[in-house]
């Protein structure tokens, strides 16, 4: 099959103006409705939970598993679909434990949670740090995939991509806040599950709508091996770990909890979770169909040919299926995916360096809405700013480590210090702190020394870490670190303040 | 008659309620792990298990993938049921004590 796939194709480009034109549009609109704080960093929370939970999934379905997951299950087979799993059995965690006493606690970042009856800036200073290297990271690894995606589908510049995402994402965040992010994340999640939807629906016609055929095709062109599990997982503890990182680092993500405080109510909270569950689960059980029926159809040397890591393999589907016009549509849905992603990372980068850093460490909770305001605009060019900036400069490096690290610091610096500052009475201030920086440092310093970064990016013979993902033990160290540091030095006026929290965290009494 | 924090949160009532939130919680987290955990070993120890097959051509891999799916959005249907109607009208009964 001959594909023009990579060459300016005036199908995209028309979908990926459209696409453009409507958002930038929404910018407009919600620029007018963001003057405060509340309207910049929370949508005045007037956001439902029904459009909360089409947002959420729109925040955390990334183009690396849109496409790369559909990468690998064509080339990989059932492996790919053990990935698929990991990434949404977090969801559920995140209700049980932390989703309705997060939305009761906050304003607008977790650090509100954490620092609500310890000490302001020790935890605000360490909550940005554990934030913003999330952040960074993830921004990271999105900005090069970004680049490489869309150089890949449009032909475009490497450099030239990563500045018109960058630019881009800015107009959206900086003048239209986060109105305007939410309604670009719902597009884009409904973009993004009607296009796949589609393309599963057409991919299947050509096996009489019965996936049993499809595995049948794969198992007659390939071998049945494509079909049973693989190497992925060879050692138990090491698939544990990143699971754990998975699914506990979810409820570490600044921009994902950001997203809570758009929602009235602890109950709006409740709703958002089960919608985005449902939306993320339905996703995570059709993208695999997609990736066999691109094996299948397309067939794994063209995917190998285009990209040998296989990203290409769902645009190329789309363009077997229905041609170049259904081709660009899909690949302007994979460009709307990077830029929705990316808008909710600046976004949050931009809550923590001004509404922790700025206003309750510099100006120890003391400062005009103007001034406020001025400093999170500035602070979102800031960080739009370096992430394109870092894009450029990791241009053709190997970043695929970058998502596992996200997850990583996430789920061994944030989420220890937010879990136990909701459910324990006698966490301290020091307890916390160093939970987030032993958590956050640990999980860096492990995946550098680990096989991942230092067999594999560093090129040294053998790894000082032998697991590839050190949830596992960065998150117990992270734990353990805050028990002993929060028993060995009480701190009465913190718990003395807990009955006071427990009102708000589960009655919702006083809640903002 | 107005209650103060100190004395709602350690009044019997609540404690009765944070009890049952947190088990509710635990025990679908516990599950949650099975679930998910159980699979993941699964696939690290049982590859010729996972390998059957189940139809003529789908084998019990691709029917567990999906059912780790299907079940973690059960476990959290099951959450979002109970809150509506167990945990909602037990804080609103809680709040009246308040004003």
């Amino acid at each position: 099959m001959e594909t023009t796939l990579g060459q300016v194709n005036a199908s995209s480009v028309f979908f990926f103006i459209v696409f453009i034109c409507i958002t930038l549009g929404i910018t407009y609109w919600a620029a007018k409705r963001t003057k405060t704080t509340k309207q910049y960093y929370a949508a005045g929370r007037s956001i439902t939970g029904f459009q909360n939970g089409l947002a959420l999934a729109g925040d955390y379905m990334s183009a690396a598993s849109f496409l790369g997951i559909a990468g690998m299950v064509s080339l990989r087979g059932y492996d790919g679909m053990i990935y698929a799993t990991g990434w949404l059995v977090g969801w559920p965690a995140l209700m049980f434990l932390i989703a309705e006493p997060l939305r009761n606690l906050g304003k607008y970042t977790f650090a509100d949670v954490v620092a609500y009856r310890l000490k302001q800036k020790p935890i605000r200073i360490a909550a940005a740090i554990g934030g913003i290297l999330v952040l960074l990271t993830y921004a990271l690894a999105q900005m090069v995939g970004a680049g490489n995606l869309i150089k890949l589908m449009f032909g475009l510049p490497y450099e030239l991509a990563e500045v018109i995402v960058g630019v881009v994402m800015l107009m959206y965040v900086l003048f239209g806040g986060m109105v305007a992010t939410t309604w670009v994340q719902i597009i884009k999640a409904c973009l993004l599950l009607g296009g796949v939807t589609v393309l599963m629906l057409i991919g299947l016609s050509n096996f009489h709508f019965n996936p049993g055929e499809l595995y049948g095709a794969i198992q007659t062109k390939y071998s049945v091996s494509m079909l049973n599990p693989g190497g992925l997982v060879t050692s138990p503890l090491d698939a544990v770990s990143l699971g754990l990182a998975l699914m506990l680092g979810l409820l570490g993500l600044p921009h994902i909890l950001m997203r809570f405080y758009t929602v009235p109510d602890a109950k709006a909270a409740r709703k958002s979770v089960m919608w985005a569950t449902t939306l993320i689960g339905y996703f995570y059980c059709i993208i695999p169909i997609v990736g066999f029926t691109a094996a299948a159809l397309v067939g794994q040397d063209i995917i190998k040919k285009i990209d040998a890591g296989g990203n290409m393999a769902a645009p190329l589907l789309a363009e077997f299926v229905g041609g170049e016009a259904f081709m660009g549509f899909i690949a302007a849905v994979a460009f709307a995916t990077i830029l929705a992603v990316v808008a909710g990372l600046t976004l949050a980068a931009a809550s923590a360096l001004a509404h922790d850093l700025f206003l309750n460490v510099f100006k120890s909770g003391k400062a005009t809405e103007t001034e406020q305001v001025k400093v999170a605009k500035t602070s979102t060019v800031i960080f739009g700013v370096t992430a394109i900036l870092l894009g450029i400069l990791f241009k053709g490096q190997n970043v695929a480590y970058m998502v596992g690290l996200t997850f990583a610091i996430a789920c061994s610096g944030n989420f220890p210090a937010i879990l136990l500052s909701i459910t324990w009475k006698k966490i301290t201030t020091q307890g916390a702190v160093w939970a987030i920086i032993i958590g956050s440092v640990s999980a860096t310093v492990f995946i550098i020394l680990s096989p991942t970064v230092w067999v594999e990016v560093l090129k040294n013979k053998e790894a000082i870490f032998p697991l590839r993902n050190p949830a596992i033990i960065s998150m117990t160290l992270a734990f353990l670190v805050a028990i002993v540091f929060s028993v060995l030095a009480p701190d009465k006026e913190a718990e003395a303040k807990f009955e006071d929290e427990q009102l708000r965290t589960f009655l919702g009494v006083g809640a903002e | 008659m107005a209650k103060t924090a100190k004395e709602i949160v350690q009044s019997e009532r609540f404690r009765a309620l944070m009890r049952k939130r947190w088990s509710v919680s635990a025990i679908l987290t516990i599950l949650l792990f099975i679930i998910y955990y159980g699979y993941i070993l699964v696939v690290g120890y049982g590859k010729e298990f996972l390998g059957q097959k189940v139809g003529v051509y789908t084998n019990y891999g691709i029917i567990l993938g999906v059912l780790v799916i299907v079940l973690s959005w059960v476990l959290t249907l099951v959450y979002v049921i109970w809150a509506n109607n167990v945990y909602d009208k037990e804080v609103d009964e809680i709040k009246k004590d308040i004003q």
